[in-house]
């Protein structure tokens, strides 16, 4: 019985090979497909139950009712989604910068990182939430407490992964360059530094998705621009579809930035990502 | 004078390091005393834990000792050396850069090729190439690390160690990862470097075998707290052969040294 398993595999491998049919899910074109699949069958299911349950439209409104109101409300839209795009990159552009530096300061010196760590614990711990009615009272409603709330949201990881990745370096590798009489910069720059890259941008992908959040949050609080606010407008006016498409277009926005993270990192990083498709091509180019 | 310092390159007097801040740590090496002459290959070879790495660490200044003093080309050494050349039993090659980089990375920082580097560029390429291809490694310049074999990867490390003519090169067991034959192989290479260099080399090794192959000297430490209770010179012709090991006298000068080690384990 075993036997015949056996060579019934090995005359199927033969016949595969012959033919070379791979089943769907192998397919490079069916993975790229596959996502919109989902979220059309998502919006698919979604329609058929607020229809079939014929649910009330300030309660849930339809895919359809929603696209209708972000059609007719795309200028608007975009206007919102556009002054959040530009306070949540400010945001994460300074906790990219102070981010990355305070981590090359806490990785590199055992001093620094014993003497700040737990007090950056402490201040991560604070909900954001609550610290925006306090960024109003100084900075005004505008744009201002958005762009502090997202880079509060998006320096911490930043920080800890970049001060993982210099912290990590092998003590050998440190030796070699010490012997040449490498500098502590040198060290940093040479090996700690790149090696860190690959911890920087997968904290980048956590870090902007933060960043969406601390943006629309504050807009939300205390706002009178971007989609935050344009959300919360919406919702007390009763225009449940609006405020659902403004919902709809935040999604949208978080992809966006997080697939170009994403791209930036495959780009920068290949050597850390061997994997058989892309990594070594993408290293070697 | 002039020839006492020309005659000792690497000066150790009664050296102790004991390991932690409070002085009550590990007792590493005590009165550890040797001196190697320029250009000489000398070999440490000693029962396991016995500190031979932490040797290396005190004569290139990583370390400093805890009691006695290291001079090195006349200098006292107080800090890193930036003569020194290393090599480790593991390769620590940078993944992000492809083997000519890898190779290049000393010149990077080691003056006066720090700032001639971009300008010099294409010679010093030239440079690591030729290291390259006397190893054995010409073809994989623009490989990455991973894409090497383990064999292969310490080979460029050495190259790495080379590249900016040290007057220092110090091994802490370089070929200890290695199977036989790849082992042999890179004798042979190394034998080559150090013919066609003449650096001074300190190399720390547990196999005795090439330790005899490779040094002028060889070195015997004992058990931690560690220190040399034995020397013996290695009087066989260059370029030697890796069949000599087998002749008597090798076999004789393995025996030897082994039983020194055994001596030196049972006393601890």
């Amino acid at each position: 019985m075993s036997d015949m398993t056996m060579e019934n595999v090995a005359v199927g491998k033969t016949k595969s090979n012959v033919k070379r049919r791979r089943p769907l899910s192998r397919r490079k074109e069916f993975r790229y497909v596959l996502p919109w699949l989902v979220i059309a069958a998502m919006f698919l299911i979604w329609q058929l139950c607020v229809d079939g349950f014929q649910i009330e439209e300030f309660v849930l409104p339809s895919p359809a009712a929603i696209f209708a109101a972000a059609w007719e409300f795309h200028m608007p839209i975009l206007q919102s989604a556009w002054e959040t795009a530009v306070t949540t990159t400010t945001g994460f552009a300074f906790a990219i910068l102070i981010g990355t530096a305070g981590g090359v300061l806490i990785g590199s010196s055992p001093i620094i990182y014993a003497g700040f760590y737990p007090a950056l614990i402490g201040f991560n711990t604070i909900p954001k939430v609550a610290v925006v009615p306090i960024l109003i009272i100084w900075f005004g409603v505008g744009p201002i407490p958005a762009v502090i709330t997202s880079f509060m949201l998006a320096f911490f990881p930043i920080l800890v992964n970049v001060a993982t990745g210099i912290a990590t370096v092998e003590p050998e590798l440190q030796d070699v360059l010490r012997a040449l009489g490498a500098s502590r910069w040198q060290v940093i720059r040479k090996v700690g530094l790149p090696r860190s890259m690959p911890y920087f941008f997968a904290s980048l992908k956590v870090a902007i998705t933060v960043a969406f959040i601390g943006s629309i949050v504050a807009e939300t609080v205390g706002g009178n621009k971007g989609i935050g606010s344009f959300m919360l407008t919406a919702s007390s006016r009763f225009e449940v579809p609006l405020a659902f498409a403004a919902l709809l277009v935040t999604s949208i926005m978080g992809i966006i930035m997080y697939t170009i993270t994403s791209i930036v990192e495959r780009r920068m990083t290949g050597w850390a990502m061997r994997g058989p498709s892309g990594g070594i091509s993408v290293a070697a180019g | 004078m002039n020839d006492m310092t020309m005659s000792s390159f690497v000066e150790m007097d009664d050296v102790s390091l004991r390991y932690g801040e409070d002085g009550d740590g590990t007792l590493a090496l005590e009165h550890a005393s040797m001196r190697v002459t320029r250009g000489e290959f000398v070999a440490v070879v000693g029962p396991s834990g016995c500190g031979k790495s932490t040797l290396m660490k005190v004569v290139t200044g990583l370390w400093p000792a805890t009691r006695g003093g290291v001079i090195v080309n006349s200098k006292e050494v107080d800090r890193p050396l930036s003569i020194t050349g290393m090599a480790f039993q593991n390769p620590t090659l940078l993944p992000w850069r492809t083997t000519l980089d890898n190779v290049m990375l000393p010149l990077e920082i080691v003056q006066p090729h720090a700032s001639q580097l971009s300008r010099d560029r294409k010679n010093y390429e030239a440079k690591a190439r030729d290291l390259l291809r006397l190893v054995g490694l010409q073809g994989f310049e623009s490989k990455y690390p991973w894409e090497l074999s383990g064999g292969m990867q310490q080979r460029a490390s050495i190259c790495r160690a080379l590249i900016h003519d040290p007057a220092l090169l110090m091994l802490d067991e370089p070929f200890g990862a290695l199977d036989m034959f790849t082992r042999e192989e890179l004798w042979l290479a190394m034998q080559d470097l150090w013919i066609a260099r003449r650096p001074t080399v300190i190399l720390v090794t547990h196999d005795l075998r090439e330790a005899v192959f490779l040094a002028d000297r060889i070195l015997v430490m004992s058990a931690r707290p560690g220190r040399i209770v034995a020397e013996r010179t290695v009087d066989l012709p260059r370029a030697r052969k890796l069949d000599m090991t087998y002749e008597p006298y090798a076999v004789n000068l393995v025996q030897e040294l082994r039983n020194h080690i055994s001596s030196a384990r049972e006393a601890a």
